[in-house]
């Protein structure tokens, strides 16, 4: 019965049912339906993923001709890589409706309600959940798509509800100017992907069969220059979306003026889309130009992963505190990618979910503080833990999933990138390893300055403990963080089986241990 | 050389795990449950560690009853990280070595609780008191049950965060806040070279587990082997607060006294020493490296020493020893297998003696309001008679005296460290005087005659809640080095491949009776300047002799590390911070303003947005053109 129906389809067009529902309905009722809907997403991607049976490759495939004159296809496929981004679209989405529950709500004269700093929403909590659904559909198409124009089509139309979530509901007067350089950033990148999509299109017609379908292009045998430059269309577009040093500086503006629930939507499953299109289309399709930019490629991402931790231990901001962390996390998970080995493939996989756990934890209780303080100004807090020792547990824990501590499933991710990288390129290891320093001084100081000391007045009066219902959205997280940290076996074997299919069509093997036969 | 291979562990051995898991469950149950916990947290969460050390003593006796070549047990768990060529594992490795860290732990662990009950009875965070200790338990059993070097580094790191959790157990207050930090990221300079250590091993050995490593590290070439053990070291370095990661240790007496004791005698800073001693096979392979552990041992020796004999602080006092008796251990784990059972010997007897004493710092300042500064204590011998004699046995242990637990311990590596190199051995008899005149001064200006009291102070005994622990860790520093000496290294030297000495119980050499004079002449200098007859200024006297200032400074380790790290990084910080927002953001804003055509309209661009949209998708769709054209062409 799983192969009879387009169980894939079923999954992508829930969120937009669900948000088609609540946009239908009344305000009051967005929140329950964006809930039920999310819930019952996150239920059928757990089914389908376990579903899979191994080998790697896709499965549960669909394709049909969508567009005869361009000779798009809707084609789907689930393999390990994209199960594992699909798990995180599905898990994310309910934790960010269950945080935000009651944020948008209208006032009881029937008002916008208030974000910080006395800015209103521009829209109430119908449009919110709406744009949220929107953007998970979007998501999970990304990460199912099998046809290359399928991909790029959402690629760009995911830019429209984040957009609107960005400039809608951030608390600052700036977010329509964050919203329209996430806009610009976005298109930028989006227009130079399109005519790689176009280019590479061309070329499968030159080779006999014009196709748009990854199983097409993939044995397709191209020029050196041809191919390295296609490579570049996408790798441009995906270094923005994840950003990587110099490309990232939409992502701290778009994050600060978010709010919680955009932000944790955005930087928690969107910019995936940017490390998952590395593996997905980068390697997948142009091997030999991403081997060929691989060295550059390692430089920017170890600059990423350094930069990105300084600029958090500077940061001022609780919002773009966390995106440059995340920056330094994208810096890591690029290098993974490019690196090639197994365990770093598998390991950045691994990553993406991890990061995406743990930054929606970091985000969500930062949003909750920042809710209650009406200011995301590190320096106007100080002294939580006494006033609201929950919250602040709940923040150090995700401080710690960020800084990788063992124990939690971010370490074990982590750490694949790092010894895999060092076993290949011992210096490039070695270099991105002082980053463990790094977060341990962003996080910490972060958590000093917010959380410990004196209780600052301002903190005395506004700041209560998280509710029930605010602890039990992050709790799932909680969980998760610590269950695949202990026990990732699962999620590991199902990344790695497909990660050693990728590895064998780049035609790149592991380096043999320098101690042969010791085992 | 030949390797011990450790029997697969079934039946009892196969429950291994519940050492761990029982104060695990502890922590997170005092965590989670709430208020609802307060009125008996403080219970479950002492007989947590109880549980374990019972568990513990059933494994010794079993051990005990095996065959030498049985006696190391491997307990596998289960897959952790298979990927490629890695299959690690989770699982544990009870030997001789390990169940000597489980009694140690679970055992002087079990002691700092039940002393907690009563040092904490007034703080309304017990509860969360009890279940960060736990948690450090269960750290530090994972730190030395594991069985590979990545599980290991999990409770290294557990360790660490426990540390974090209590030193700053008072966050309301900044220094505390600090300190906690400090000692985190300090730990986590040395857990760069651990964690580099163990990608090494794997792109070596494909694994991380001990047999593996072991088995393979004789094929390393030596430089590699050298860089393997230098970088285990510095992770050493940050655990055992050893020069120059020392720089956490003396702030972290911000924490409450029971966590000083636990961190100093019972976890964290004894993790390094285990390190190394159960790393023996690289340091075998890589002896460069282990000279650089006699060093590290030896200068920190003298370090630590110095630090003791300048401070008021009865804590930091205690703080610099503990640092100088690591690096006595250090020392002889780097002697290499004639050292590394004493290392070992020490570290039990060490564990037993400073524990005493720091819990016995706890009860003198639970009688002075809380004050540390020796200055104004003094006479408190009659007015703490079980702290004074429970105290006494443990400076009596600490400074050597002969039949008290250090006696032996201490003579023991002062002998190898001589027979290794004189200058080691120097030095260590250098530091055993330093170590009398320094302990001497601070039981002359706490216990001595001539009160120095603060007004409105009145001392008084401590809860015998309190005062139990400290009389039975006061006997194990009477008689823990005579039960053990001999014993310990016969049992030991199979495990870590040792070849120490095992001597009888009386046992005079030259080394050891110059020792004993040159502690006799500390204990003298220390009365000429400390006696009860002599006056002792109610505030520190200024100085101007810089060797006093350096020592009151901590030898100027915070300012280096001020200096050269902390100050040019905030610089860094602060100019990378300005170049993202000039140079980075500004580039990238210039271009879009170029490209877009949006300069003026940035800010009113939302309401523009479908015609903007438009607008790039054409001229998206002119450069696909464009493509697609040269394709042909091409």
């Amino acid at each position: 019965m799983m192969t009879t129906a387009p169980w894939l389809t079923v999954l992508a067009l829930l969120p937009t049912v669900g948000a088609i529902v609540v946009l239908l309905g009344s305000s009051a009722a967005a929140k329950f339906v964006a809930l039920a809907t999310s819930l019952v997403t996150v239920v059928l991607a757990v089914v389908l993923t376990v579903s899979l049976r191994g080998g790697g490759g896709m499965q549960l495939v669909e394709d049909a001709m969508w567009i005869r004159p361009l000779g798009a296809h809707y084609a789907l496929g689930l393999d390990g890589i994209g199960a594992t981004l699909v798990l995180l679209a599905s898990i994310v989405t309910p934790v960010v409706v269950l945080a935000t529950w009651s944020d948008y709500d209208r006032t009881p004269d029937g008002g916008l309600s208030t974000v910080a700093a006395g800015e209103t929403a521009r829209y109430d909590s119908k449009i919110f959940y709406a744009l949220v659904l929107a953007v998970q559909t979007c998501a999970l198409y990304l990460f199912l798509a099998t046809d290359v124009f399928l991909f790029y089509v959402f690629f760009e139309v995911v830019l429209v509800p984040m957009y609107f979530l960005i400039g809608g509901f951030g608390p600052g007067a700036r977010r329509s100017y964050a919203a329209a350089k996430f806009l610009i950033f976005g298109l930028l990148g989006g227009f130079v992907m399109l005519a790689s999509v176009i280019g590479l299109y061309v070329a499968s017609a030159d080779a006999g069969k014009a196709s748009y379908l990854l199983s097409d292009l993939s044995g397709l045998t191209l020029g050196t220059g041809q191919e390295r430059w296609l490579f570049l269309g996408f790798m441009f577009a995906f270094a923005i979306k994840a950003p990587l040093v110099p490309l990232h500086s939409w992502l701290p503006d778009a994050a600060e003026q978010s709010s919680p629930g955009g932000a944790t939507m955005m930087v928690g499953i969107m910019d995936k889309i940017g490390t998952f299109g590395m593996i997905r289309f980068c390697l997948g399709l142009f091997p030999e130009a991403s081997q060929w930019a691989t060295p550059v490629v390692m430089v920017l991402a170890v600059i990423s992963i350094l930069y990105g931790a300084i600029l958090a231990i500077g940061s001022k901001n609780l919002m773009r505190f966390v995106a440059y962390t995340s920056i330094s996390h994208f810096g890591f998970i690029v290098l993974g990618i490019f690196v090639l080995t197994r365990q770093t493939l598998t390991g950045s996989t691994f990553y993406m979910l991890n990061h995406g756990l743990s930054t929606a934890a970091l985000f969500l209780v930062a949003g909750y503080l920042v809710k209650r303080r009406g200011s995301a100004n590190i320096d106007d807090f100080g002294g939580v833990q006494k006033v609201a020792p929950v919250a602040a547990g709940l923040l150090l824990f995700a401080g710690l999933s960020t800084l990788s501590l063992p124990g939690l499933s971010s370490f074990v991710s982590e750490f694949m990138v790092l010894a895999g990288t060092f076993g290949k390129h011992p210096a490039y290891g070695a270099v991105a390893t002082l980053a463990i320093v790094l977060a341990a001084l962003y996080i910490l100081l972060m958590y000093q300055r917010t959380m410990t000391g004196p209780v600052r007045p301002a903190v005395a009066d506004r700041v209560t403990d998280v509710t029930v219902r605010e602890r039990v959205a992050i709790a799932p997280l909680v969980v998760l963080i610590l269950l695949l940290g202990v026990y990732p076996k699962p999620v590991l074997s199902m990344i790695e089986q497909s990660t050693t299919l990728l590895q064998t069509s780049v035609g790149v093997s592991d380096p043999a241990p320098l101690v042969g036969g010791t085992r | 050389m030949e390797s011990v291979t450790p029997v697969l562990g079934t039946g009892l051995f196969s429950l291994a795990w519940l050492l761990i898991a029982v104060p695990a469950a502890s922590a997170a149950v005092l965590l989670l449950i709430g208020r609802a916990g307060d009125r008996w947290g403080h219970f479950l969460g002492t007989l947590a560690p109880v549980v374990s050390f019972v568990l513990g003593v059933v494994y010794f006796a079993d051990l005990l009853g095996r065959d030498e070549a049985e006696r190391a047990v491997h307990v596998p768990l289960y897959d952790w990280i298979s990927s490629g060529t890695w299959n690690i594992g989770v699982g544990l490795q009870l030997d001789q070595l390990s169940i000597v860290f489980v009694l140690l732990i679970t055992g002087v662990g079990s002691l700092i609780h039940v002393y907690s009950i009563g040092y904490m009875a007034h703080d309304p965070r017990r509860r969360r008191f009890f279940g960060f200790l736990n948690l450090f338990v269960a750290a530090m059993l994972l730190l030395v049950l594991a069985d590979n070097y990545l599980v290991l580094f999990v409770g290294w790191e557990g360790v660490g965060l426990a540390s974090y959790l209590l030193i700053g157990f008072w966050q309301e207050r900044p220094s505390a806040a600090t300190a906690a930090k400090k000692a985190f990221v300090v730990n986590r300079v040395g857990d760069l070279g651990m964690s580099i250590a163990i990608m090494l091993m794997l792109a070596a050995f494909s694994s991380s587990s001990f047999t593996d490593v072991n088995a393979g590290v004789g094929q390393l070439s030596t430089p590699l082997a050298t860089t393997l053990g230098l970088l285990l070291l510095l992770g050493a370095c940050g655990k055992s607060a050893q020069v120059p990661l020392q720089s956490w240790l003396l702030d972290a007496m911000e924490g409450p006294t029971p966590v000083s004791a636990l961190i100093h005698a019972a976890t964290m800073v004894t993790a390094g020493v285990y390190l190394i001693v159960r790393s023996h096979a690289i340091f075998t392979a890589g002896p460069a490296a282990s000279i650089a552990v006699v060093v590290v041992g030896t200068v920190t020796l003298l370090f630590g020493a110095y630090i003791g004999c300048s401070k008021d602080d009865i804590k930091k006092v205690l703080a610099g020893s503990t640092m100088s008796q690591i690096g006595y251990m250090m020392l002889a784990a780097g002697i290499g297998p004639v050292g590394y059972a004493f290392a070992i010997f020490h570290l039990v007897t060490h564990g037993f003696f400073k524990a005493n004493m720091f819990l016995g710092a706890g009860s003198v300042m639970h009688a002075m309001d809380d004050d540390v500064d020796m200055r104004h204590y003094g006479a408190l011998a009659r007015a703490l008679p079980i702290t004074f004699v429970t105290f006494a046995a443990g400076y009596l242990a600490i400074i050597g005296f002969p039949f008290f637990a250090g006696f032996y311990s201490k003579d023991h590596i002062i002998e190898a460290a001589f027979h290794a190199s004189w200058v080691a051995g120097t030095c260590a008899l250098i530091g055993a005087g330093v170590t009398a005149f320094y302990m001497t001064r601070l039981m002359l200006m706490t216990f001595a005659p001539g009160k120095r009291w603060r007004e409105g102070v009145h001392p008084h005994e401590s809860p015998l809640v309190m005062t139990v622990p400290l009389i039975v860790l006061g006997a194990a520093s009477v008689v823990g080095g005579l039960l053990l000496n001999g014993w310990i290294t016969e049992w030991l030297n199979p495990a870590v491949q040792g070849e120490a000495e095992t001597e009888g119980l009386i046992h005079f050499t030259l080394i050891g009776g110059v020792t004993m004079l040159v502690v006799l002449a500390g204990i003298a200098v220390s009365f000429l300047f400390f006696g009860p007859q002599k006056v002792i200024p109610d505030v520190q006297p200024a100085t101007r002799s810089p060797f006093v200032r350096a020592g009151r400074r901590d030898l100027y380790g915070d300012a280096f590390n001020e200096a050269v790290f902390m100050r040019p990084g905030i610089r860094m910080t602060n100019d990378l911070v300005r170049f993202d927002g000039a140079v980075v953001d500004g580039i990238a804003n210039g271009t879009g303003t170029v490209i877009s055509g949006f300069s003026s309209r940035l800010r009113r661009v939302q309401n523009g947005f479908v015609r903007s949209y438009a607008l790039t998708m054409t001229a998206g769709a002119a450069v696909v053109g464009a493509i697609i054209l040269l394709g042909r062409l091409g």
